[in-house]
């Protein structure tokens, strides 16, 4: 069995920082399916429409029937390992520096073979084997053969694999705000999985909010002040704690109801703005450039930046109008942010909650996801390698919706059908 | 249809430009040489090769056309054959039907490359769009995890011992210290074999081959056009080649010659008893056993017997790799497949460089390459006899 993650010792400040180094990031674009279906935690091949051949390595036609119509579809990933090894020498620094690597070939029960990372608790080939898909740090898809019963949780068992998560276990976070109900629920969920420290943001500090106190119990847990909306107070912070903390949390966020018709005036969309895309932008800008020069600082690196958005980003909904715009905004700009710091090998991931059941919810019919639900699929993001994350049946919904014809979306949404 | 045999196709004037470890030269250079080189063998003009037929893994971003300006030749009849370990068999086949059908005279068929510090790494990364896509970011280990996945359910499945694939190694070093051309050029014991450095296991050291820059070339032609230039030549009785066999194989434990084995013995008149030496293409020496095995050495998964019951140096009961293999001289890219082309015109015409094989009359050669993804693509054999 593998050994648990510890605490690595403290760091010698006299050793150089080592520079990141990523896995060949080079795909065929045909291949990027397969980083796409990864992306969301799924493992899925291209399938035959016409002859239900399952195809691996990912193509252009049909390897049976010659048909060019290949969709992604789930797969369930099982087979056998037939063939196995441990690879003494590589070619590529990202690997060199991490010898040995165990890798072994696997035929799916679908028929094709796939080569995979075999995780340390499977046993030797020949065996059965699950193959899931995950990002490694190239943000590119991996396959990774695990134990048959094993969940895909297992990652982090494994310390070349746990390198492919962004597992909170002794990692130093940033939560920017700590005080919404789905902020203090993100605290608890970060402390629970053992997070090493957790700076919390207080925006305002003479608002008081119920349960927030309670977070100073916490032995993890330190509140610091941070206002997105003030250039000013994000600097200052990032001053202080920007060279230390290993994954930024943006849980800050101005959410009012309404769209165009119901308001005068453009000052609550501007708060929207203000906080949702500009502040995201402040952050990036103090934050990111830390992130990406610690990005192979050791066991405990500078290793993700999570954004929580919304369903809402991915279509209009009139009846938050300018709050879904001010989400949008952020999701466009988390693009921008994962494009820069991709090459570092720092993972952005965006969470695109459906309503959640606060305050600015109220009048959104459930199912709603509690915070701790939220905090809870933040969480499981982090361990399991992936990039977008929709938590809840309604987000799910909504993707789901959005993926088969966005358009068709637009209409219900503004026929107030949700 | 019964195939057409290959008459009076032979093969002539075998050269070998000098293989080094790394060169600063280009793919062109080495491929440059051995025309030059097979014109002087030949004691021909530039002028009178009229058909060519270039592998290359390193000459991007030119063709065989780019090199037909390069060269300053001016052909008729032109063939690049992207194929790795198997293009030195596919070259002979179309050479062959080449000056056959008269398209041409005197087809060169050339394999070279060159090597730099970084070029293992830049061919594993870009080899192929599967390799790409699906192997190379496992690890980066390139063709050693492939081999390493051949040979580890190989050595499951029928039982061989590292030590199997250790005596062929030591055998074909054995041969290679009599070979001037080879790199390696210490002797290599069995301990040593067994004991080397692990690549990937169970790979070790002495399992992989050793990149290089070199090339090889000879000449397509017809006996009489031989005869009238005074040169030594070698028949071709016949000649296989296959693509993707095999595709439902889980494991690659078998390669295209087991579909067309039968096929180059009955057109070679002749059967694997008669065959005085092999030249397989041995990269690792996994794939050596999976030649004496499809080529009808011994049967499927009785290649460790079939090693334990022979010896494998020249004057051995089962001479092979006669010149020392890739494994023992190097493996200057494409030029690997023509290795043992060259060596075996070299046998049966009396031109060794190293061990000759006594009384040798019939030789041969097959070629193996492409490991496009999880396996060698394509596979190829030839059956040459003395004049």
């Amino acid at each position: 069995m593998p050994e648990p993650f510890k605490r690595p010792k403290r760091k010698n400040p006299i050793v150089r920082t080592r520079l990141p180094t990523l896995p060949p990031g080079l795909r065929s674009r045909v291949a990027l399916g397969l980083t796409a279906a990864a992306a969301r935690g799924r493992f899925e091949l291209q399938v035959c429409r016409d002859c239900g051949a399952v195809q691996y390595p990912p193509r252009e036609v049909c390897r049976v029937c010659l048909s060019h119509r290949l969709i992604w579809r789930p797969q369930d990933g099982r087979g056998e390992l037939l063939s196995e090894t441990v690879l003494r020498v590589a070619q590529e620094l990202f690997f060199r520096e991490r010898l040995p690597w165990r890798v072994g070939m696997v035929r799916l029960d679908a028929g094709v073979n796939v080569v995979a990372y075999v995780h340390e608790n499977v046993s030797d080939a020949p065996c059965r084997v699950r193959i899931e898909a995950a990002l490694d740090r190239a943000g590119q898809a991996a396959l990774i053969a695990l134990a048959d019963d094993r969940r895909r949780s297992v990652l982090s068992d494994d310390p070349k694999l746990r390198e492919m998560t962004c597992d909170p276990l002794g990692r130093k976070i940033l939560v920017t705000d700590g005080k919404s109900v789905l902020g203090q629920a993100a605290v608890r969920a970060l402390a629970a999985a053992g997070a090493d420290l957790i700076w919390i943001g207080e925006a305002e500090p003479w608002k008081k909010i119920p349960g927030f106190a309670a977070l100073r119990e916490l032995s993890a847990a330190k509140i610091v002040p941070l206002d997105l909306t003030d250039g000013r107070s994000v600097q200052v912070l990032a001053g202080e704690i920007g060279a230390k903390v290993d994954i930024v949390v943006n849980t800050a966020e101005y959410h009012r109801t309404f769209g165009i018709a119901a308001r005068r005036g453009v000052e609550t969309a501007q708060l929207e703005m203000e906080v949702n895309y500009f502040g995201l932008l402040r952050l990036a800008q103090a934050f990111a450039p830390a992130l990406k020069a610690r990005a192979a600082d050791g066991p405990t690196n500078a290793i993700a930046w999570v954004n929580v958005l919304s369903i809402f980003a991915l279509a209009n909904y009139p009846a938050h109008g300018t709050y879904s715009a001010s989400k949008a905004a952020a999701f466009s700009l988390s693009q921008t942010l994962r494009a820069e710091l991709r090459p570092a090998g720092v993972r952005v991931i965006n969470l695109f909650p459906g309503p959640v059941d606060d305050e600015w919810d109220q009048l959104e019919l459930p199912p709603k996801l509690s915070p701790a639900a939220v905090a809870a699929a933040l969480v499981a993001a982090l361990k399991d390698s992936v990039e977008d994350v929709y938590p809840g049946d309604v987000a799910q919904d909504w993707l789901a919706r959005h993926l088969d014809n966005a358009k068709a979306l637009e209409r219900e949404l503004s026929e107030g059908n949700r | 249809m019964a195939r057409t045999g290959y008459d009076d196709v032979v093969l002539a004037a075998p050269v070998t430009v000098p293989y080094v470890r790394f060169s600063i030269k280009s793919a062109h250079w080495f491929l440059g040489r051995a025309v030059a080189q097979l014109i002087a063998a030949a004691k021909i003009a530039k002028a009178r090769i009229d058909g060519m037929a270039v592998a290359s893994f390193t000459l991007a971003p030119d063709s065989a056309v780019g090199l037909t300006q390069h060269l300053g030749v001016t052909l008729r009849w032109l063939d690049h054959v992207p194929m790795g370990g198997a293009a030195g068999i596919v070259s002979i086949r179309r050479a062959a039907r080449a000056v056959q059908s008269g398209d041409a005279e005197i087809v060169a068929c050339i394999a070279g490359d060159t090597n730099h510090p970084d070029s293992f790494r830049r061919n594993a990364a870009a080899f192929s769009q599967f390799a790409q896509d699906a192997v190379y970011p496992y690890g980066s280990g390139g063709p050693n995890t492939s081999f390493a996945f051949l040979t580890s359910y190989y050595m499951r499945t029928y039982g061989a011992a590292r030590e199997d694939f250790g005596k062929l190694c030591v055998a074909q070093r054995s041969n290679a210290l009599k070979n001037p051309s080879a790199l390696f050029k210490k002797p290599l014991t069995l301990d040593e074999y067994l004991n080397a450095r692990l690549i990937a296991d169970p790979l070790r050291l002495f399992d992989c081959v050793m990149p290089c820059a070199g090339a090889d070339g000879f000449l397509v032609m017809r006996r009489q056009t031989a005869e009238q230039l005074g040169l030594p030549f070698v028949r071709l009785l016949a000649a296989i080649e296959r693509h993707n066999a095999f595709p439902e194989d889980p494991v690659q434990y078998r390669g295209g010659w087991a579909l067309d084995c039968d096929e180059l013995y009955a057109q070679a008149g002749i059967g694997p008893d008669e065959i005085d030496f092999l030249e397989t293409y041995d990269d690792y020496p996994v794939i050596n056993v999976l030649q004496f095995e499809d080529l009808g050495f011994c049967a499927k998964g009785e290649g460790p017997a079939f090693i334990r019951a022979n010896t494998f140096e020249a004057n051995g009961t089962f001479p092979f790799n006669t010149s020392g293999g890739q494994l023992s001289v190097g493996q200057a890219g494409a030029a690997g497949g023509s290795l043992g082309i060259v060596e075996a015109i070299r046998q049966l015409t009396g031109q060794t460089l190293g061990a000759r094989v006594a009384e040798a009359r019939h030789g041969l050669v097959s070629g193996f390459g492409m490991i496009n993804y999880d396996r060698g693509l394509c596979s190829g054999a030839v059956v040459l006899g003395a004049a």
